[in-house]
């Protein structure tokens, strides 16, 4: 088998990765190597002066067409995915899309308009439909919004934190890891089907705004998966592990950390146990969450109930409203969880998946808190967003939570990297929170997660569970789902570990908007463990 | 401004050959596949009784996959010059060579024969964005007639052209449109919530005034909710609550998971569940592509054609592609899309006036997987549940979370309404049924 150093030296002495994009900058001479080898070019963002001329003109006819702020944002999107199961490949793809989103604000109401050509004429044009769409939206009624203040940042770059950049790496390379876990996990006797693959993105952004910021970035995604199927020999049932690696923003380095024999090993040990494994009893639990786990349940009960314009009804044909709300009744005052409670938003970690250099209005990444000693402090905002809580919180500036999918969407407010800060006051082991605990259940993974359109009732589960008895995980246990209100789960936080337990999860599609748009967010937090929640037995 | 006539921005028939053909021309591989996309969508957004969004969106697509032996790999660009095109063409080819064999991979399709499939209306393709908003606009009076609602609205209607082609001789080509719209209306006072949504293919078959008396009556009915234990209850569902039960079953009819012993259709030992009857005599599910005016073929030039799943509540098929039909013996399906459920001729109202004591369910939300052996997935209820007694609805309730499974739904239907359009290309009837299982309540309005 090979080892980890040996593939990681092989995978650097490898040059031929392929890739499609790349080929509008080369050709208006910004970088060098062959269009098809882009990896030999540059591996860092820089403002391509032509593209820089091509954004400000569209952001000057947006202007002279009677906007009052107008930014135009320049996108090329790679993905590549390579896909395999048990001994063999299934599926090896890559896609390029590319154009320039400009957005006009006229009178209190925004306007956008995308083109995929980028020439002067294409983007001017679009500039100049999206000031037309604004003011007609500006005609309808007067929104009264407000955009807070931004510095000018002048000519600014940012290339998101990485050794190897996912699409240096070739295909082949990265198939023969997959097919090499695959085999490790096959040689478990009672497993009898695996899937895994990888999926790499990097966008090359440029935004130009009226501002006067020019930012050129560039962001990484990788995002490997695995998932392990041991089945009965009387075929009377079936687990599946999946979920077993996180998605992040570094580059292919973290894949090669992740995806190892050993850890594969242990995955494909926890599918076959599961079979075997003995049903929960239903009732209340005291739950040790993994950070694997507890990720997704800050995501879905602090993350989405936190985002300002969902809270104030523009979300509510779709993903609904928030129980935080109205802002008035519940910032600085209502309690989510126990003192030693932290939340914070940001976009500034290494390997964050919302992490940025500037935010797509050009808002510099930036951190701060959202919940503090248990009380909701802040919500996360956007520049038009600002005004409606400027009252409550004090703030006058964006945190810089402006995003938009691809160049084809417009950008608005998404979710930062938000995450539970470790216990500050003692360094507890995984093993000291789990000593904390006589009867419990030990979650890991993310599995099922389903909550209602305000963020209340939500039912989650996860992709291995043990019993812990005295403080020690004894045995794994199936069918286990918890369900609970949001504000009497997080009360009932009662320890959590310490730096040296926290852990980043993530996801790379989370949903929203309509036409819907898809955003990557991180968010990291110690285990944690959480007194007398109610237990659910999945089982028929 | 945007063309009034979205159709000029669509490829037609004979440009989508030129340049699948001029792309295949292009490719250095031993066989080559190429799949053409273009449209156009628009669409409307309002929240707070305001517009908030509008967009117009043009994009064509090209994808490559190129081919030596049994090596393969994919890529896509929508950049359309021949740089844009070549570069394509050839990443794929070198890709290929890159990729490791995979044995699964079965020949290309020669020339094959579709059925027609009519799935494009001018209407559709002239809803442009005044109308949209003259739509959404409609909508928000609607809403402030009755002085304190709010109306949070999505129209969104497109029209796209795609085609495949092979270097084995293989084209297919289709043009569709379609337009989608709901439309959720809220109590000032946060306390009600109503839903409705309409789809086709062609706008003129929408009827949106009573769509949006729909939502705006259930908003109205469902304000001050008064609390219900959670527990079994009959239900009336919706064609749309009923649409997203029959999302869950079609998504777990593949043949092979059966066949390797892991879904919810394998039987014990070996084999599979088809010729038992699963569920109520009165289930019935088929898809129909030519007759929801979907294309009749798939990716990879494959013909669709009708395909019965359930008949009389027995399992007909599962749905095999093409490698996993061949390694049997057996007809390949394609998968279960463009669906359409059988129904009877009682309306929705019908449907409640049957009920005794019960809960009329507008709409579902959330759904997520528990246990794909038993098809249990886990969801809540939304905008608008309502006590039914004596065929009478007599109270709006809060919302549930539910957890439950097409298998046990619909294998206790009593009664099914006229079928209706859910989506541009699913048609289903709404539901009453004998039981369905609400877990905990939810507060969530």
């Amino acid at each position: 088998m090979m080892k980890r150093r040996d593939f990681v030296k092989t995978a650097a002495a490898v040059t031929g990765g392929l890739v499609l994009g790349g080929h509008v900058l080369e050709v208006r001479g910004l970088a060098a190597g062959s269009p098809l080898h882009p990896a030999l070019a540059r591996s860092e963002a820089v403002v391509d002066p032509v593209l820089r001329e091509i954004l400000l003109e569209a952001v000057e006819a947006a202007m002279s067409a009677g906007a009052g702020y107008a930014d135009a944002r320049a996108e090329l999107l790679l993905r590549q995915s390579v896909r395999t199961r048990e001994d063999h490949v299934e599926g090896v793809s890559e896609s390029a899309s590319e154009g320039v989103g400009v957005r006009a604000f006229v009178d209190g109401s925004w306007g956008f308009a995308a083109t995929p050509d980028m020439t002067t004429d294409g983007v001017v044009r679009a500039a100049r439909i999206a000031a037309e769409v604004a003011k007609a939206n500006a005609a309808v009624e007067r929104s009264g919004v407000r955009l807070a203040p931004v510095d000018a940042y002048g000519e600014v770059t940012w290339t998101a934190p990485h050794e190897i950049d996912p699409f240096s790496v070739s295909v082949e390379e990265k198939a023969n890891l997959l097919l090499e876990m695959n085999q490790v996990a096959l040689r478990r006797e009672g497993v009898r089907f695996v899937s895994s693959g990888v999926t790499c993105y990097r966008t090359d952004k440029t935004l130009a705004t009226s501002a006067g910021t020019v930012a050129a970035q560039r962001f990484m995604r990788v995002g490997p998966y695995m998932s392990i199927t041991a089945v009965a020999p009387d075929r009377s049932r079936f687990q599946q592990r999946g979920a077993v690696v996180e998605p992040s923003g570094y580059g292919y380095e973290y894949v090669l950390e992740n995806m190892t024999p050993e850890a594969t090993e242990v995955w494909a040990d926890e599918a076959v146990q599961m079979l075997r494994a003995d049903s929960v009893e239903a009732g209340s639990w005291d739950l040790v969450l993994h950070p694997s786990h507890l990720w997704l349940t800050i995501h879905e009960s602090i993350g989405h109930p936190t985002e300002l314009d969902r809270a104030l009804g523009y979300e509510a044909n779709y993903a609904g409203t928030s129980f935080l709300a109205p802002p008035s009744a519940v910032l600085n005052t209502f309690r989510y969880g126990p003192e030693f409670m932290h939340i914070e938003g940001e976009r500034t970690s290494a390997g964050g998946m919302a992490s940025i250099g500037w935010d797509d209005e050009g808002v510099p990444a930036q951190s701060w808190p959202m919940v503090e000693d248990g009380i909701f402090v802040d919500y996360q905002t956007t520049r038009d967003q600002v005004d409606w809580i400027s009252e409550y919180t004090g703030r006058t500036r964006s945190h810089g939570c402006s995003y938009a999918s691809g160049w084809d969407d417009i950008q608005f407010q998404r979710m930062p990297n938000m995450n539970l800060l470790p216990n500050q006051d003692e360094d507890l082991s995984d093993d000291d929170v789990l000593a904390a605990v006589d009867r419990g259940i030990y979650l890991e993974g993310r599995n099922s997660y389903s909550i209602d359109q305000q963020r209340y009732n939500f039912q989650f589960s996860g992709q291995v569970a043990w019993e812990v008895r005295g403080g020690k995980k004894t045995r794994i246990l199936r069918d286990v789902a918890y369900q609970a209100r949001t504000p009497d789960f997080w009360n009932s936080l009662a320890v959590i570990g310490g730096p040296s337990t926290y852990y980043v999860g993530g996801s790379l599609n989370d949903g929203k908007g309509q036409p819907g748009q898809s955003n990557a967010v991180s968010h990291g937090c110690p285990i944690s463990v959480f007194r007398g929640v109610n237990v659910l037995n999945t089982g028929r | 401004m945007a063309r009034t006539r979205r159709i000029d921005d669509l490829l037609s028939e004979a440009e989508a050959k030129e340049l699948a053909d001029r792309v295949l021309a292009m490719s250095p591989a031993d066989e080559t596949d190429v799949s053409v996309g273009s449209g156009w969508t628009g669409n409307t957004r309002s929240a707070v009784n305001r517009i908030t969004t509008a967009g117009e969106v043009t994009n064509t697509s090209v994808s490559v996959t190129a081919r030596f032996g049994r090596r393969e790999a994919s890529t896509s660009t929508n950049r359309l010059d021949e740089e844009g095109l070549r570069t394509a063409a050839e990443a794929a080819a070198d890709l290929a060579r890159l990729a490791p064999e995979n044995p699964e991979l079965m020949p290309l399709l020669g020339t094959q024969a579709y059925a027609p499939s009519d799935g494009f209306h001018e209407a559709t393709a002239n809803l442009g964005p005044a109308e949209r908003g003259r739509i959404a606009a409609d909508a928000i009076t609607a809403a402030a007639a009755d002085g304190d609602l709010t109306a949070a609205g999505f129209l969104t209607a497109g029209a796209s052209a795609s085609a495949i082609a092979n270097s084995a001789g293989m084209f297919a080509y289709h043009r569709s449109t379609s337009v989608d719209y709901e439309l959720t209306v809220r109590t000032a006072d946060g306390t009600g919530s109503g839903w409705a949504g309409v789809a086709h293919r062609d706008r003129a078959a929408l009827d949106i005034p009573s769509m949006h008396a729909r939502a705006v009556r259930r908003a109205i009915d469902s304000r001050n909710p008064t609390g219900l234990e959670p527990g079994d209850y009959p239900v009336v569902f919706t064609a749309h609550a009923v649409s997203d039960i029959v999302g869950l079953l079609a998504g777990s009819l593949g043949a092979r998971s059966a066949d390797e012993g892991r879904s919810a259709f394998s039987a014990e030992g070996e084999g599979t569940k088809v010729g038992q009857k699963l569920l109520d005599e009165k289930f019935q599910l088929a898809s129909d592509p030519a007759g929801l005016g979907s294309s009749t073929w798939q990716g990879d030039g494959m013909p669709l054609g009708q395909e019965v799943w359930f008949r009389a509540g027995v399992l007909e098929q599962l749905s095999y592609d093409r490698y996993w039909a061949d390694r049997h013996g057996v007809r390949p399906t394609g998968g279960p899309g463009s669906l359409r459920m059988g129904g009877g001729d009682a309306s929705l109202e019908d449907l409640v006036r049957g009920l005794d004591r019960g809960l009329f369910v507008t709409r579902l939300w959330y759904i997520r997987s528990i246990d794909p052996r038993t098809i249990l997935y886990t969801g809540l209820t939304r905008d608008g549940v309502f006590w039914v007694e004596n065929g009478e609805i007599v109270r709006p309730v809060n919302n549930f979370r539910w957890n439950d499974s097409p298998l046990t739904a619909f294998a206790s239907i009593e009664a099914l309404g006229r079928p209706e359009r859910v989506s541009s290309s699913r048609e289903v009837p709404p539901a009453r049924l004998s039981s369905f299982q609400f877990s905990t309540v939810s507060e969530a309005v």
